[in-house]
């Protein structure tokens, strides 16, 4: 069993050594194989999938089409997609069919991606286990018992299970690269501002970016490619010119001087994982790179900082959802505050329901110069460790999570210990940088996540460091049990 | 259990801010959440030990710091003034169980 | 004891952008429910703002128009509070940051003195949209047509101390307004509308007493009524013992009274946060420049230019530069008709309103043209046609339309000018009423009036009367 990557798909396809459609239908086939167990998947368009796949198939007979025509794909079920049920694993939008679709969805598929379906997450991308969905948990390919992360964790599991070889995400405070270290795959979360926001059911809107779940890095260059760019919909759009990111791809780092914050490396951090991270170091150090002990102060402050702004901005996000135009509505209310109390109460997870009082209440008058005037103050710290940070070095690396994979249930009931798992990619969002986490190795036989986080824009630098890396390590190319296959 | 950079008892130590049921109340009906009476207390604890957590950025030195409010330092673009965007109500109403003759409805409101 | 009254006003205009100030669906008043409410209006899950530029190019003019700061980074803040015609769960508006602060605004009463008021902020937000609560049994109807459509609210500081000069101010704003092309003023319609924010205090004293805010008043008259009312219960309340409770209240035109609107007083805590959505607007010298330079002249500089230039009495000038439309129609029947400024403005002032205010129209469905009325106006200047002939050509063109040399010429009302016809009929009358003259030269001089009567009516209104009265009077002296 193989778990081919979109690069090396592109090739068969444009060599005609395979078709979109039979690509689709292994993809498919291995859905319904898996995904019984997995649950990475909240819905599965076969039918869409398997037209759209005819027609990529036609464009590649005409030799039309680029490196995406073709290859299968899942996009997080938090972009909107038309005509095809949209939820955010809420039970609010079990129902919603969204009448557009978003930016990244329209452009990947102009790009000639197929998309197979809409993965599972937590609710509104709040968590970072998977197990506020109210489709039910994914489960890790690696350990059946724990968890893939999250929000991300569908596309993370699918990913990492060989269902498709890539799949969207969206990262607010780790969504992205917290899972894909915790299934052993590569995840990128691009400057704030270089993907478009449109259509991305927003969760905190000064924090959340979409980006991708792939197999490797050259992969992620690939769709980064395709996805990124201006915007006009989105006023929080970076206007700037896309570069070839595949071009940089292979570009020497002798030099570079690569950061390590020595907060990333303290009492926090499973040993197992910070020994594979020193030794993934040492990989660039042989490339020439060299390494620089930095500090980011206040990176203490990071974690209560996002857990003012980003609930604060949730809890006016989600006003929207009254059960009056779309969604989840409670019928038979008899008063206008019973229909939204109920609409609202029975539509929204637990965790959600407490990010929005948590929200409210940091807000509310009395409150808010204490909680969230002081977050934003604290917010521009951390991205001013960053900014000083960014003078010296060319690249910050450090562990993406503190532990590998951690046991279905183990933390759930317990919000700060969640939380707690984000510390380490939480600091990135804040200052809006890009970051990627790519698999370095295990720690009691689970994957380890190397995070590397740019400067603003530095998308190609990231995912040069990534490849680089890749190429000289197999890392992620290892499958997970449940791929390889009993026995395996 | 781990600290993950943090003072020692922030983590699992006294509950430093503490919502009173009244105060879950509160803010959920700002919030126009429904919580049901059996869950206030639970609620209440749990966001007390958030809040808790959170409140810890009160020793941060922040005296002369800027506010940041977004992490772009751009300058808000600005549109046309066109028209772009056509009828598409029955197509948007769709998703509405609450739509009759175009309108939206919701239980009466008494001004 | 006497009581003075305080009063500080929060108008809403609409400005008259073709979309809305976030999205890119129509603004236009009147259609079918709910088809001028895209994705963004409706408040669709994943969509985003984007900040219309023609609404902040009306928000600088309109400051500039007040003489006040325009601020170089203004933001958008989230206010938040749920309501069913606010998709959104939150309206979008600036709030620490307004675009526009500190303008200024004289106004004169109608007792001819003036005062001044200044414009504490002017910030842009958008509409929400509209409740129906009849004809649905049992329900409330929502049309999100409104919502989005882009205001401006203008916060004036409680420098009013009667019903009388705030609406005197509301009607300036609203003439600003419309000259600045920025709001059609349309108040039935809701694009001009109004609230109050009302107090008393003992004459003398310095401290502010408790306010009530009146919402939603959509004339002047309601306006001038909802403050006296205001002013008379919270006298009463205090001068029995009572307090005034600070509260939101409406007025109810047909019952003539305002009451507290308790329903909207409940949950006020709206959580204003800077929108994540929207960055910072950022205004430089150069797009200030540029709006500038296409100010169109303001009321008080037209209605002094109309003094100065074209020698108008300072009231025609006012009257004439109360409206944009009407001070335009003004000038353009003086470009058809050079020299004819007084005589204009008195015909527009007088028969032109007559006729206006007798047909329910205003300026702009006039029946009558600029062009056409400069038509007359030229005939009566060179004397082809007397002022009160005028007066039935006028009628004619109101009613049949055509221009004025036709109507003269087809009615036959060209003046008499030829001095022996006229010295004919100035005989004839003469000689038909001996005991006139008779008296005339004894000394009763009054009865030349009845004599010149005599002559127009037998000339039927055409002969020269300045003809008439030289030659009547050169034959009865000699």
């Amino acid at each position: 069993m193989s778990r081919p990557g979109i690069t090396q798909l592109a090739r068969a396809l444009r060599a005609r050594e395979t078709s979109s459609r039979e690509l689709v239908a292994g993809a498919l086939a291995r859905i319904e194989a898996q995904d019984r167990v997995l649950n990475s998947f909240i819905s599965v368009a076969a039918g869409q999938a398997l037209a759209a796949a005819d027609r990529a198939d036609q464009q590649l007979a005409r030799g039309e089409g680029g490196p995406l025509t073709g290859i299968p794909f899942a996009h997080k079920d938090i972009f909107c997609t038309a005509g095809l049920r949209t939820t955010c694993a809420s039970k609010m939008l079990a129902d919603f069919i969204p009448p557009y679709d978003a930016t990244v969805v329209s452009r990947l598929a102009a790009a000639g991606i197929v998309v197979l379906g809409k993965t599972n997450m937590d609710e509104f991308a709040m968590g970072s286990s998977n197990e506020t969905s109210f489709f039910g948990p994914v489960r890790n390919p690696w350990d059946l018992q724990r968890s893939p992360g999250g929000s991300s964790g569908g596309s993370a599991a699918a990913v990492a299970a060989g269902l498709v070889p890539a799949a969207t995400g969206t990262d607010t405070g780790g969504s992205i690269r917290q899972p894909a270290a915790l299934t052993g795959i590569t995840g990128l979360k691009p400057t704030y501002g270089r993907v478009s926001r449109y259509g991305m059911v927003a969760f905190a809107s000064s924090l959340d970016q979409a980006g991708i779940l792939t197999l490797s890095a050259e992969d992620a260059a690939l769709l980064l490619s395709a996805m990124a760019g201006f915007d006009p919909r989105d006023s929080t759009s970076a206007d700037l010119p896309v570069p070839d990111y595949m071009a940089q791809l292979g570009e020497a780092v002798a030099g570079r001087r690569i950061g390590l914050p020595k907060e990333f490396f303290d009492a926090g951090l499973d040993p197992a994982s910070a020994s594979a991270v020193r030794e993934a170091l040492r990989v660039y150090e042989q490339l020439g790179a060299k390494l620089v002990e930095i500090s980011l102060p206040s990176l203490a402050l990071s974690v209560p900082t996002y857990y003012i702004v980003a609930p604060a901005e949730c809890s006016s996000n989600l006003s929207r959802f009254d059960g009056v135009r779309f969604g989840y509505r409670h019928e038979g209310a008899q008063t206008l505050e019973e229909l939204y109390k109920k609409s609202r109460g029975e539509g929204f997870g637990a965790e959600v329901k407490r990010r929005i009082l948590t929200g409210t209440y940091v807000l509310s008058a009395g409150y808010y110069d204490a909680y969230y005037l002081k977050a934003q103050k604290a917010r521009q710290l951390i991205a001013r460790d960053f900014r000083r940070c960014f003078a010296e070095v060319d690249i910050i690396a450090g562990p993406t999570a503190p532990t590998p994979a951690f046991r279905l249930g183990e933390k759930v009931d317990d919000p700060v210990q969640m939380y707690l798992n984000d510390i380490y990619t939480i600091a990135v969002n804040l200052a809006g940088l890009p970051g990627i986490s790519i698999p370095c190795g295990y720690s009691t036989g689970l994957p380890v996540g190397l995070q590397l986080v740019g400067p603003h824009f530095g998308e190609g630098r990231l995912l040069n460091f990534a490849h680089l890396y890749q190429r000289e390590t197999d890392w992620h190319t290892q499958l997970p049990p449940a791929v390889a296959g009993p026995g395996a | 259990m781990r600290a993950h950079g943090f003072p020692p008892g922030v983590i699992n130590g006294p509950v430093a801010v503490k919502l009173t049921p009244q105060d879950v109340e509160h803010i959920a009906h700002l919030a126009r959440l429904e919580i049901g009476a059996g869950e206030i207390d639970s609620v209440a604890a749990k966001l007390s030990s958030i809040m808790s957590f959170v409140d810890q950025l009160q020793a941060a030195d922040t005296g002369s710091v800027e506010p940041m409010a977004h992490p772009l330092d751009m300058a808000q673009r600005l549109r046309a003034d066109e028209v772009t965007e056509h009828d598409q109500r029955d197509l948007f109403q769709r998703n509405s169980s609450a739509a009759a003759d175009g309108f939206y409805t919701v239980p009466r409101v008494i001004e | 004891m006497s009581w003075e009254t305080v009063i500080g006003l929060e108008i809403h205009a609409q400005l008259a952008t073709r979309s809305k100030i976030f999205s890119g669906a129509a603004t236009a008043y009147g259609a079918e429910p709910n088809t001028q409410a895209c994705l963004v209006d409706l408040g669709y899950p994943g969509v985003l703002p984007v900040l219309n530029a023609e609404a902040v190019r009306m928000a600088v003019k309109f400051g500039l128009a007040i003489g006040a700061s325009i601020a170089p980074r203004s933001v958008f803040a989230r206010k938040n509070y749920f309501y069913p015609d606010l998709p959104k769960g939150y309206q979008i508006s600036q709030y620490e940051l307004p675009i526009v602060h500190d303008g200024r605004l004289d106004i004169e009463l109608e007792d001819g003195s003036t005062s001044s008021v200044h414009i504490i902020r002017a910030h842009l937000e958008e509409d929400a949209g509209k409740s129906l609560h009849e004809n649905f049994t049992g329900l409330t109807a929502i049309d999100l047509n409104r919502a989005g459509t882009p205001l401006i609210e203008i916060v004036s500081a409680p420098d009013m101390r009667s019903a009388k000069e705030a609406v005197a101010y509301m009607k300036k704003i609203h003439q600003l307004v419309r000259y600045l092309g920025i709001c059609d003023g349309n108040m039935q319609e809701g694009s001009f509308r109004c609230d109050a924010n009302v107090s008393v205090r003992r004459a003398g004293s310095d401290q502010l007493g408790t306010r009530t805010e009146t919402k939603n008043l959509n004339s002047f008259r309601f306006l001038e009524r909802a403050i006296l009312h205001e002013v008379e219960r919270q006298i009463e309340v205090l001068e029995s013992g009572g307090k005034v409770v600070q509260e939101t209240r409406l007025y109810d035109p047909d019952r003539d009274e305002t009451r507290s609107m308790r329903s909207k007083e409940e949950a006020n805590d709206y959580r204003y946060f800077p929108d994540p959505d929207l960055l910072p607007v950022v205004i430089d010298a150069g797009f200030i420049d540029a709006v500038r330079a296409g100010m169109p002249e303001l009321p008080d500089a037209r209605r002094e230019r109309f003094v100065a230039a074209y020698g108008l009495p300072a009231a025609d000038a006012a009257l004439l530069a109360a409206s944009i439309e009407l001070a335009d129609w003004f000038e353009a029947v003086l470009a058809a008709a050079p020299g004819s400024a007084r005589l204009a403005a008195n015909w527009i002032n007088g028969e032109l309103m007559a006729a206006l205010n007798r047909d329910g129209l205003g300026i702009e469905a006039s029946r009558v043209s600029p062009e056409q009325l400069a038509g007359l106006l030229r005939r009566v200047m060179d004397d082809t046609i007397s002022g009160k002939l005028a007066k039935q050509v006028f009628e004619l063109l109101w009613s049949e339309g055509g221009d004025a040399d036709t109507i003269i010429d087809r009615q036959g009302l060209r003046q008499i000018t030829d001095s022996s016809a006229i010295e004919a009929v100035v005989d004839q009358v003469l000689a038909a009423n001996p005991g006139q003259v008779a008296e005339f030269r004894a000394g009763k001089t009054k009865v030349m009036g009845f004599l010149v009567g005599q002559i127009m009516k037998a000339s039927a209104g055409k002969a020269n009367p300045a003809q008439v009265n030289e030659l009547l009077k050169r034959k009865l002296q000699g």
